[in-house]
């Protein structure tokens, strides 16, 4: 008894003091949101050419754009550009509740809204998800679980995992949900009682990630269930993830 | 190089041509596998694929040999029904029924023939027959008073991926549990067929995500045996330092959710904190937590300067005190141990004929471990203990954790403060034609194997990858034999096993 509260002690308190302080500070080799500079006049299309999931694209402007949600950070694109018109940010605001909306261009501007009204009227001081794995690799589904340790502690603005969907208000959803897993997935979105929400976490499963196009898969949840909000990342960090969480509720 | 045995003999990350690769009739191959396992040889892996040119399918068996630390190959043709493996190598159980379903083969007399991924096949069924929708197939029964099953999954109640379980018992007693998988099949492996490509390396991150360093490793391993081109002793470092960070961050949340699972929670909780700072060392070296980007073929992508290695060690240093307090307290309290003993046991010698692998299989006291027997990279200049306990119970599977835990933190201190000079990378080169390699890592669940080969274009001919896991699950089925369905919480995550990794 003494020993665990000694070990107690010695523990510490750790819950961090985001959101009200600042958010823990992220490593400096971390890639966040892309930041494309204006003014690529090269047609070398090095970029787009270097990208294992085709999240780039060239706008009409002749620019670079890329698409979060196919996105895995990887950095080949800021690698290839022979201008060095692109880079990974630090910037861990990446989630959007438009798919449009994660796309990053030298046009586009500033964070992207992640609030949803339902959410944040119906959900905002208590939101039960239920997780649903449908291929995921199991980085997405461990920086979800580290959500529920003490450092970050989402069990403090109401958010939980929960067993059961019945129990639920929405599902979060990783992987590129795979063939096998497309049934359970159905079943389990239409065991969770209305009003509900659908948060697709992780490139997989907004867009097939890596598996883009493989037979095995659906390239994503957004073609078999209404997906509310994206959190894009391979994984997204917990930090990006618990953001965009508290955004689409209104908390922040 | 061909022995009197008649395998071809190579070393861990050799390449060596196809032409080299002894091809006999099935039954000598069956015998000489007979002969293989009766002396304490293990089955690393047992690809399949159909040659280049067409004609009949070919099976490669690739033998792992602990006393001289290399590995023998022997091929043989396939016919669409040939003698079953497994009655004389029961690790051979589960390959066998991945051939069954990837390519239509009958092996006969095998004792449980059924899918095990619901994958599409690989090619026509010979003889037309439909591939199952996924889940649809035959199960073990259980009859008379009192008995019933329980089936559970794929969706869990937990943050966790998708299989399927069913579990027959009679009373309390649960008899067998079947383990019925596939529910992650992603394609990796077909998809890793004509490559390498632009997304080797990401299919690789991705096979089972907690084990980016181990796949990662264990690929660009392959591609150094076949172009030729080895990766700097400094990237071979920072690769062990990377390895052994995925390796402490893994067991370390497993002890705690193996304490969680016991409803001890002090340390449920602490492990949980402790092995996201671990985490976030693998993501100082490289921005990723789960350390995507950094491991490629021929190299790292990132350096260490002397300030990120002194940052390294000493937060490292206080991990070691802060998770040391954490799970000391965890073995020394008699209400953990009373629910971790006997809980979930297995003897060495089932362990040996199913082929355990990894944790588990040096809990219940095997001495196998890659780094030691098959030693590659910078593991060929180390001598990292290798862990064992003797009771093959929860208990044993939890304290060889820990004391690999203790192990690979005193090493990366250690490696840290010797690193090899620059570079880290090298320029890849083309893939040699018509050759085939095997290259075997110690992920943090047990030994990663890969074996490939290559075309007259240096394209692979085929990929395989077997993931400890792909070993282990059977473990999981039998431990749980004579226990209750309450124990299977804790049994299932003293084996924590990989869903994706096992369904590619």
């Amino acid at each position: 008894m003494f020993r665990i509260l000694k070990t107690r002690l010695d523990q510490k308190y750790r819950t961090m003091a985001y959101p009200a302080g600042p958010p823990p500070e992220l490593p400096a080799r971390f890639a966040g949101r892309p930041v494309i500079a204006t003014g690529c006049g090269s047609e070398c299309l090095l970029c787009q050419a270097a990208c294992p999931t085709g999240a780039v694209t060239m706008t009409e402007t002749g620019s670079p754009a890329i698409d979060m949600g196919r996105c895995l950070f990887c950095r080949a694109c800021e690698a290839a550009c022979p201008e060095g018109k692109i880079r990974f940010s630090g910037e861990h605001r990446l989630a959007a509740c438009l798919p449009g909306d994660l796309i990053v261009s030298p046009e586009s501007s500033g964070i992207a809204n992640a609030r949803n009204e339902v959410a944040a009227k119906f959900f905002s001081r208590s939101l039960k998800l239920r997780q649903v794995s449908a291929g995921g690799c199991n980085a997405c589904e461990a920086d979800c679980n580290v959500l529920s340790t003490p450092a970050w502690d989402m069990g403090r603005f109401g958010i939980q995992f929960v067993a059961s969907p019945r129990h639920a208000d929405g599902l979060l959803i990783t992987g590129p949900v795979t063939e096998n897993m497309r049934l359970a997935l159905e079943k389990t979105y239409a065991a969770v009682p209305e009003p509900k929400i659908v948060i697709a976490v992780g490139a997989c499963a907004i867009s097939g990630g890596p598996y883009i196009d493989h037979a095995a898969q659906n390239n994503g949840a957004g073609g078999l269930v209404p997906v509310d909000l994206s959190i894009p990342g391979c994984p997204p960090h917990p930090l990006s993830i618990l953001d965009g969480l508290l955004r689409f509720l209104g908390r922040i | 190089m061909m022995d009197a045995t008649g395998f071809l003999i190579i070393g861990n990350g050799e390449a060596a041509p196809m032409s080299e690769l002894p091809a006999v009739p099935f039954e000598i191959l069956r015998e000489a596998l007979a002969a293989a396992v009766n002396s304490g040889i293990r089955l690393s892996a047992l690809p399949v694929f159909q040659p280049e040119g067409g004609g009949p399918l070919r099976m490669v068996c690739v033998l792992a040999f602990p006393d001289i630390g290399k590995f023998g190959l022997l091929a043989a043709d396939l016919a669409d029904t040939f003698p079953s493996l497994t009655p004389i190598c029961p690790a051979a159980h589960w390959f066998e029924r991945e051939i069954a379903e990837q390519w239509g083969l009958v092996p006969e007399g095998h004792p449980w023939l059924k899918p095990i991924r619901f994958e599409a096949p690989r090619r026509p069924h010979p003889k037309g027959v439909e591939a199952p929708a996924i889940g649809q197939t035959e199960f073990f029964n259980i009859g008379g008073d009192e008995s019933h099953e329980v089936a559970v999954g794929p969706v869990h109640a937990g943050v966790i991926e998708p299989g399927h379980f069913r579990f027959l018992c009679h009373g309390e007693t649960v008899h067998h549990l079947e383990i019925s998988l596939g529910y992650q099949h992603r394609g990796v492996e077909a998809a890793m067929t004509g490559g390498p490509g632009p997304r080797s390396i990401h299919y690789m991150e991705t096979l089972a995500g907690d084990t980016t360093i181990g796949h990662t490793t264990a690929y660009s391993r392959m591609v150094e045996a076949l172009t030729g081109v080895r990766a700097p002793a400094r990237a071979e470092a920072i690769r062990a330092v990377a390895a052994e960070l995925e390796r402490m961050a893994n067991h370390i949340g497993d002890l705690g959710a193996l304490a969680g699972d016991v409803g001890f929670l002090p340390t449920q909780n602490y492990c949980g904190r402790i092995r996201g700072d671990v985490l976030n060392l693998t993501a100082t070296l490289c921005g990723n937590r789960f350390g995507r980007g950094l491991v490629k073929p021929a190299g790292v992508a990132w350096n260490m300067d002397e300030e990120m290695i002194a940052d390294i060690s000493r937060r490292l240093l206080a991990v070691q005190k802060d998770v040391t307090g954490a799970v000391t307290l965890m073995f020394d309290t008699p209400s953990v141990l009373a629910r971790f003993e006997h809980t979930g046991a297995l003897d060495a010698e089932t362990a040996r004929r199913v082929g355990l692998v990894g944790v588990a299989a040096r809990a219940c006291g095997l001495t196998c471990d890659a780094r030691r027997g098959f030693p590659y990279g910078m593991y060929r200049l180390a001598q990292l203990p290798i862990s064992t306990w003797h009771s093959g119970d929860c208990f044993a599977r939890a304290y060889v954790r820990w004391l690999e835990t203790r192990a690979s933190m005193d090493y990366v201190l250690d490696l840290l403060k010797t690193l090899p000079a620059d570079p880290v990378s090298r320029e890849p080169g083309q893939l040699a034609a018509d050759h085939l390699a095997v290259s075997l890592v110690e992920g943090w669940r047990g030994e990663i194997c890969h074996v490939a080969a290559t075309d007259t274009a240096g394209r692979f001919t085929f990929y395989k990858v077997v993931d400890p896991s792909f070993h282990n699950w059977l473990g999981l089925a039998l431990a749980l034999r004579g226990q209750q369905i309450s124990d299977f919480p804790l049994c299932n995550k003293s084996f924590n096993l990989s869903y994706c990794g096992h369904d590619l």
